[in-house]
């Protein structure tokens, strides 16, 4: 019968499996632990001193750790302080009276102008003095600036005109090319690419004298062209926004293509509000670039009415040094206030820069 | 049977015909796709050939001119001039110099001070926000307090003196001088750095450094095993961009200190900036390609030993 068959079968398993774990379960005797050894109270003794220690040990640790972070967050503010405090003293000097900067400074820039000998004698006992407040806030220095003496604002003027249209001008220029080279992969564009990176490298020393020559060519010299046309076709914002660009899905693109968009609706309605945040990065970095450029206008700009006031600024003599830390003030505002606008851009910006 | 070998005949004339169509309409779509991307680049491709590359050439030329009116060969006479030169060697010796050392003293500061913020210490962002400040600066308008601060009569020798009797150090006219220029240096640059490799860290997969804490290897270990792997091609990044701004400070150095500062001061562009006043063009140029030749020697080193040790990092 296959029925009793199969329970014959059956049988024989389960006895071939019981023999089986007799074979490794072999019967140890249950060691005496410590915790059997010990009575109750010696139990409870023990577990309160080890809790204890326990205790010590974590508290010990968190102090550690407590300790490293004051001391972190220490450095931290004495390295935010020493980045802070050129800044927060040309604020504060430029609220100063003239008389009260030439009572703290004149001594330095009395020495600094090479006529010592006549008035050296007034300031010989005399230190400079840091002050954290005012004796007196005045805008005094402010008002003079604005009001009385115009060629502080005509050199602001001259650095507004030159800056303004070298970011849009390459803005522009090289978020179309930045889109050509992150859409249209083939050897000899990227070779291409390549010299573009190799150009934003080369330092200001290099690309000068080419600058100069091709101005003189083009009789551009001494105007604001000189300047101006070099700065649209400088190839940074290029390099950084194709970096960018290359990183939009293709899906998108292909998405458009289907759909039957041009070629221009691709760059104007998916390229341009993906890089966004980097386009006005990009507008930042360059703005701070511009704003601070000295080389060039030194070199191109002979005539001393067309320079900005980034070169203005050294030139100031021991009289003006008042009006000096005005300007200088004045010439930081824009900056600072574009930070705080686009900090949260500026720094995803950068960021990505980094980032392959 | 002649009919249909005909009909077979016909129908292969039109494939390769149909073949040919698809190739010719191929080779338009190309050509218009080249066209229009040559089209988006044309501007700034023609503004650079103007403004960058086609000067180069000139220059190229002109170094090997006798003066640029006059356009006799003289081989290789200018470049012997400019190398011989004492000021252009103090020059680029002082600026090599400086880029010798700035460049890891910024690295590994910046380095520090990311992981420091990095390491989950309370108000990260406000520390990065102030220590990004300083780049936002122009040089220009705070060159007044560095002069309040490093001039011979200034405060920090006022400090100095007071504090520990000690003598005045001319800071800006003396061996210090290369001090204060790395100060400067510093200060403007710590932020821009400290972003780069803050965001370097962030990417970091917290995964493996968690997987690292167990295995119980230590904050030096976990750094210098795994954090360095993946910083590595940030570590170059922020050195190349570190290169390019350690050139820049020939700002500081002339809004300080004029055209003729002390001697470990003397940057290239002092010399170039007085070779122009003396319209010196042939000694210029010779000048200007021996620095684009050094330029590309130490660019393309350091392409290729990001190539040789940065290139397994890539996901």
């Amino acid at each position: 019968m296959p029925y009793r068959n199969e329970e014959l079968i059956r049988k024989q398993r389960k006895l071939a499996a019981t023999q089986a774990r007799r074979k490794v379960y072999v019967h140890v005797e249950k060691p005496v632990s410590m915790f059997d050894s010990m009575s109750t109270e010696e139990r409870e003794a023990f577990f309160t001193k080890e809790r204890k220690r326990a205790a010590g040990v974590l508290a010990r640790r968190n102090t550690l750790i407590k300790c490293a972070m004051g001391l972190g967050i220490c450095i931290a503010i004495i390295a935010s302080i020493l980045a802070l405090i050129p800044i927060f003293y040309t604020f504060i000097n430029s609220f100063m009276s003239s008389a009260e900067i030439q009572d703290n400074y004149g001594v330095i820039f009395q020495s600094l102008s090479g006529h010592a000998k006549e008035s050296g004698a007034a300031y010989l006992d005399k230190t400079p003095v840091l002050r954290m407040v005012p004796e007196k806030v005045t805008f005094e220095q402010y008002k003079t600036l604005l009001f009385m003496s115009p060629t502080y604002l005509l050199k602001f003027w001259n650095s507004v005109i030159m800056v303004v249209p070298i970011v849009l001008g390459q803005l522009v220029v090289s978020s179309l090319a930045a889109y050509s080279f992150a859409r249209y992969r083939k050897r000899r564009r990227e070779i291409l690419f390549f010299s573009y990176v190799i150009l934003m490298l080369m330092p200001f020393q290099v690309t000068l004298v080419p600058n100069y020559m091709i101005a003189e060519k083009l009789h551009l010299l001494n105007t604001f062209w000189a300047i101006i046309l070099p700065g649209i076709f400088s190839t940074f914002s290029c390099f950084l926004l194709t970096k960018y660009m290359r990183q939009i899905p293709s899906s998108y693109v292909e998405a458009a293509k289907l759909d039957g968009a041009t070629e221009w609706q691709i760059f104007t309605k998916i390229a341009l509000p993906t890089c966004k945040s980097a386009i006005f990065a990009m507008a930042i970095l360059l703005f701070i670039d511009y704003w601070n450029m000295v080389e060039q206008p030194l070199v191109l700009l002979t005539d001393e009415q067309k320079q900005p006031l980034s070169v203005f600024l050294s030139q100031i003599n021991e009289a003006e040094i008042g009006i000096a830390f005005a300007a200088s003030a004045l010439y930081m505002i824009p900056a600072l206030l574009i930070f705080l606008w686009g900090e949260e851009y500026l720094v995803e910006g950068i960021s990505h820069s980094g980032i392959k | 049977m002649s009919e249909s070998q005909n009909k077979r005949g016909e129908l292969l004339l039109r494939k390769a015909e149909l073949a040919k169509r698809k190739k010719r309409l191929h080779r338009r779509r190309k050509l218009l796709d080249w066209g229009v991307f040559t089209g988006y680049l044309l501007p700034s491709l023609a503004g650079v050939l103007l403004f960058f590359f086609l000067p180069l050439l000139m220059l190229l030329k002109t170094s090997f001119q006798k003066s640029p009116t006059n356009s006799d060969f003289v081989g290789f006479a200018n470049y012997g001039r400019v190398i011989t030169n004492s000021a252009f060697v103090n020059a680029s010796k002082n600026t090599l110099t400086f880029a010798l050392i700035s460049v890891p003293l910024a690295i590994v500061l910046s380095l520090l001070v990311a992981l420091l913020l990095n390491s989950g210490m309370p108000g990260k962002s406000i520390f990065r926000s102030i220590l990004l400040n300083p780049m936002m600066v122009p040089v220009a308008s705070i060159v007044l307090i560095w002069q309040v601060f490093f001039s011979y009569n200034g405060v920090i020798n006022g400090w100095f003196a007071s504090l520990f009797g000690m003598n005045k150090i001319d800071w800006l006219k003396s061996s210090y001088a290369q001090i204060v220029i790395f100060l400067m240096f510093i200060w403007k640059n710590l932020g821009y750095n400290m972003v780069l490799f803050l965001a370097a860290l962030n990417n970091i997969p917290t995964e493996v450094i968690e997987s690292a804490k167990m295995d119980g290897a230590g904050p030096v270990k976990r750094f210098f095993s795994i954090k360095m792997h993946y910083l590595s091609s940030t570590i170059f990044f922020v050195g190349i961009m570190s290169l390019i701004n350690s050139f820049k400070i020939f700002r500081e150095v002339y809004l300080l200190t004029g055209d003729y500062p002390f001697d470990t001061l003397y940057m290239l562009q002092h010399y170039m900036n007085n070779a122009f006043r003396h319209l010196d063009y042939s000694k210029l140029s010779a000048g200007a390609i021996v620095m684009c030749i050094a330029m590309i020697i130490i660019v393309g080193f350091l392409f290729f030993a990001e190539a040789k040790f940065g290139g397994d990092i890539e996901e």
